[in-house]
């Protein structure tokens, strides 16, 4: 097999790999806020927060470009002070696809919070815990299984975002090309063995995604 | 063992503003306050263990105040000291018997493990009849096991005083019965002070060697109960 092939494949499984762990880390924190906090502009917050979802992904990879491009106002001052860019490196494809794929993580989250039992935690503090404590032993282990449904849905669409990755990152080959714009390439270029290779691993890659979700889901109900 | 509480909380939902303003002493080893649902127990007895911060007010145990808001004293739930016994017994599922039990003794980020030794676990185990099922889940015991399992998970801390939510609530009637024939065999060996909310007249007979009534979110009324009743000018709940 054509070697460009793995080539695409390691890079997407790095960038969503990437992507998959920012979205883990602010998704268990936002989705927990939005859970079990009470506060203004909560429903405001959610709104812009899903806002990915439904978004076309080349409006994402504008607001992008507009915030960290070379003369965006955050990609500005990352050039001026620390001589950093992140337009058309693969660490600009990892923010386009971490912001794609934030909302599933995001939902999944803060449903599996919501779905663990309020008095648990308060029975956790009268037999003094921390905070912490609490969190770490009664709510994350109860909402485990719910969140890890949602984290694999969201390195499956991190590994196919094409749009927002295109538009921040660009189609260098060996350095921002991903599968799913390799395709596009390919078949732009009318190369139809490669696009067929592509397609294929790009396909088996999702479903064993899919498969590990599903399965991830079956033990949280037979769990409960 | 004393209680004084003067507290005031508002609460608003979506349909209703409920306010709460309890004010009682007691220093009897048994207290019951009884009222309609609605009334503002549950709400108390959360104030008193930390659970629920009111607006104004104070909360002192023995003396020792636990919350103030005029000193700006507010402990937090888990230095209270308080064994809490609730309603649904708030078992942790994916916990077996003898983890829920020592589930307070270990403070860090890991729970216990699934066989830890622990002397005073032990003694629990086998005080009220769990060790043959310390290795099982909470939705594999009976009622009483149950019940057993999270009075030993409030009392293995040794804490100052036993708060109960209306113990027999979630039950059948016939478990029920039981049940509080067991809990006040279980009370009577281990000698705690307790505090008790309900709503059923049948717990107020039984346990209320002192007694509140709630309604509409005060204490209209506080007595005592006949057998434990006192000459006239000795009593040791009054309403402040």
């Amino acid at each position: 097999m054509d070697s460009s092939a793995w080539v695409a494949l390691a890079l997407s499984l790095k960038v969503a790999g990437w992507a998959t762990l920012i979205d883990l880390v602010l998704g268990v924190a936002c989705g927990w806020l939005l859970a079990r906090k009470r506060f203004p502009g909560r429903d405001l917050l959610d709104a812009v927060l899903t806002l990915p979802m439904v978004l076309p992904p080349t409006v994402l990879g504008y607001y992008l470009l507009v915030l960290i491009g070379r003369r965006g106002w955050f990609g500005g001052w990352l050039n001026e002070t620390f001589g950093i860019q992140l337009i058309f490196t693969w660490q600009g494809a990892v923010i386009a696809a971490a912001i794609v794929a934030f909302p599933l993580v995001l939902k999944a989250a803060r449903a599996a919070f919501e779905g663990v039992d309020p008095q648990l935690e308060r029975a956790a503090r009268v037999l003094g815990l921390s905070e912490w404590a609490v969190f770490l032993r009664v709510t994350l282990p109860m909402a485990w299984h719910g969140i890890l449904a949602g984290v694999l849905l969201a390195f499956a669409r991190a590994l196919g975002e094409f749009g927002a990755t295109l538009m921040v990152a660009g189609s260098i080959p060996g350095k921002t090309q991903t599968l799913s714009i390799a395709v596009y390439e390919a078949v732009q270029a009318g190369q139809d063995s490669v696009a067929d290779t592509l397609v294929g691993l790009t396909s088996i890659t999702c479903i064993a995604v899919l498969l590990a979700a599903g399965r991830l889901s079956q033990a949280r109900t037979a769990a409960t | 063992m004393s209680f004084d509480v003067q507290i005031r909380k508002r609460v608003n939902s979506a349909n209703r503003s409920f306010e709460l303003d309890v004010r009682f002493r007691t220093e009897a080893r048994c207290t019951v306050i009884y009222g309609p649902s609605g009334a503002g127990k549950s709400l108390t007895l959360q104030a008193i263990a930390g659970l629920l911060k009111p607006d104004s007010g104070r909360i002192a145990c023995d003396d020792e105040p636990l919350f103030d808001s005029g000193a700006g004293v507010d402990l937090p739930a888990r230095a209270r000291r308080f064994g809490f016994l609730f309603q649904d017994y708030a078992l942790f599922p994916r916990l077996n018997v003898r983890q829920n039990i020592a589930f307070g003794l270990k403070r860090g980020w890991f729970n216990p493990s699934r066989n830890a030794a622990d002397a005073a676990v032990d003694r629990w185990l086998r005080a009220f009849e769990l060790t043959e099922v310390a290795g099982q889940k909470p939705h594999e015991l009976s009622g009483g096991q149950r019940q057993r399992t999270a009075l030993a998970r409030a009392l293995v801390a040794e804490p100052r005083a036993l708060l109960l939510d209306e113990p027999f609530a979630a039950l059948d009637p016939e478990l029920r019965e039981r049940m509080r024939d067991e809990l006040q065999a279980l009370l009577a060996r281990i000698d705690i002070p307790m505090l008790m909310i309900t709503h059923d007249p049948e717990d107020l007979a039984r346990f209320g060697e002192s007694r509140l009534l709630l309604r509409g979110g005060s204490i209209v009324s506080a007595g005592e109960a006949l057998q434990n009743a006192k000459p006239a000018g000795q009593h040791n709940l009054k309403l402040v």
